[in-house]
């Protein structure tokens, strides 16, 4: 049977090179799969982007993928979700943030329910916003509630030092970063997913370049390929899976040299490691990961909200019935989650995988729903 | 997890700063996390910073990486 480039959506707009791309990645990936390999893809974007160009119906039978960890909204727990909310309603206190940040429901409040009640609460584009929010408004403690992965970090660091060499002591960062190759590692060893490969995020990479996954391959035996976000570029990290697999040689390999060199960007991880350390962090659906996260080095220790302000964790319950948890380690499929759809929707979402734009639950209602059963 | 999307720089409008051009929007580009940015770089931008340059389509590697897809393609389909 051959492809059918008829099966492609039209949720991504492709031009003949691209779309001919496609389809001789999916003849490839026929070629190669043969057994069943079940990959995941770690990034959301990418996640979005699959179910936006519908390149799952280019899938052979033998090839499924499941959708990982790398929603930096999903992951981030609702003890932190409930901090950020409680900092909110703080006299002179200002929170800047992401956009998808603001509708993420906490215990008792989402921030953007806050901001209706009269919290200050501002969405920004760039960490570079926050701090002109601390400028803008200096009898205010403007606290950036710091998300992502270590993409997003390295803005921080480098909003961080701008602060620290211009004195801008009404600027914190309540940091909720989070890093990812040791996730990874927790997951690779997970005998419920028995996972053959991942589908590794192209600009975590940009920055870590390839050599942090290396254990992935060599000690889990796992088919590890980088790839970027145009469904081109994700067809094509699928047949390097693939080809790994069929030939038995696990390495790392990037499917997207635009966009990621192979030592990463020296200059950004200098910069994190200037500010940052490498401490332990809590994620929704995993829990502790030891070494998974980020802290402030001492010398920055003045911008660290959680110092600054005394703050102690106080564990809060997930939405009951949520299975965000699972949904982003890929230990179920968005629409197995009995609230999917009824009553959890973009519009009033229950848990973060379907509030953020990068959420699996949140890709698969706009995109997706023509496949399910 | 990790949305960037390309600008040209069509300014450099301070030490960390550039203007950076996509499609027919132009923004404030920060320039801290690459070396020596220049007008006319490609770069790829994530929440306002540039975080790489981006090599073109037609380079090396990527025609290499569609060679070795090629190679793989159309036995089974055709």
């Amino acid at each position: 049977m051959g492809i059918d480039p008829g099966a492609l959506g039209n949720g991504f707009p492709m031009n003949e090179i691209a779309r001919n791309r496609v389809i001789t990645a999916a003849r490839a990936l026929k070629d190669l799969a043969d057994k069943p390999l079940k990959f995941m893809e770690v990034c959301g974007t990418h996640t979005v982007s699959i179910y936006r160009a519908g390149l799952r119906a280019l899938f052979p039978r033998n090839v499924s993928l499941v959708s990982g960890p790398g929603c930096p909204v999903c992951v981030t727990t609702q003890d932190e979700i409930d901090t950020v909310v409680r900092l909110s309603g703080m006299e002179k206190v200002a929170i800047a943030t992401y956009g998808d940040m603001i509708r993420v429901p906490g215990s008792t409040l989402s921030l953007a329910q806050a901001r209706a009640m009269g919290a200050s609460v501002h969405v920004v584009l760039s960490a570079a916003g926050a701090l002109d929010l601390a400028r803008r408004l200096p009898e205010t403690t403007v606290i950036f509630a710091g998300v992502g992965f270590e993409t997003t970090a390295p803005a921080t660091a480098a909003v961080v030092l701008e602060a620290d060499r211009s004195g801008q002591d009404n600027f914190l960062v309540l940091n909720f970063h989070k890093t990812v190759p040791v996730v990874l590692r927790t997951l690779a060893k997970d005998p419920g997913l028995a996972l053959d490969g991942f589908l590794l995020p192209g600009h975590v990479s940009t920055i870590l370049g390839l050599s942090p996954y290396v254990p992935l391959a060599t000690e889990h035996g796992l088919a590890c390929v980088v790839a970027g976000f145009e469904p081109e570029q994700i067809m094509a990290g699928l047949v390097l899976l693939a080809l790994q697999n069929r030939e038995g040689l696990f390495s790392v390999q990037s499917a997207y040299p635009q966009g990621v060199r192979p030592e990463g960007n020296e200059r950004a991880r200098s910069l994190l490691d200037t500010v940052f350390e490498v401490a332990d962090a809590k994620w929704r659906g995993l829990g502790l990961l030891p070494g998974s996260g980020l802290r402030f080095r001492p010398a920055f220790s003045r911008f660290d909200a959680r110092i600054r302000l005394g703050l102690t964790d106080i564990p809060a319950a997930e939405p009951a019935g949520c299975r965000c948890g699972d949904v982003l380690t890929g230990r179920i499929h968005p629409a197995e989650c009995p609230l999917f759809g009824f009553p959890c929707t973009p519009e009033e979402p229950v848990g973060p995988c379907m509030v953020s734009s990068e959420g699996s639950c949140a890709a698969v209602y706009r995109y997706g729903r023509s496949e399910l059963p | 997890m990790c949305l960037a999307i390309p600008h040209t720089l069509i300014a450099i409008t301070g030490p960390k700063t550039a203007i950076g051009r996509y499609g027919t929007v132009e923004v404030e580009v920060r320039t801290d996390l690459i070396d020596k940015p220049a007008q006319g770089d490609h770069v790829l931008v994530h929440a306002g910073f540039a975080i790489e340059r981006l090599l073109p389509e037609e380079a090396e590697e990527v025609e290499a990486l569609w060679e070795s897809i090629r190679a793989h393609s159309g036995t089974a389909s055709r």
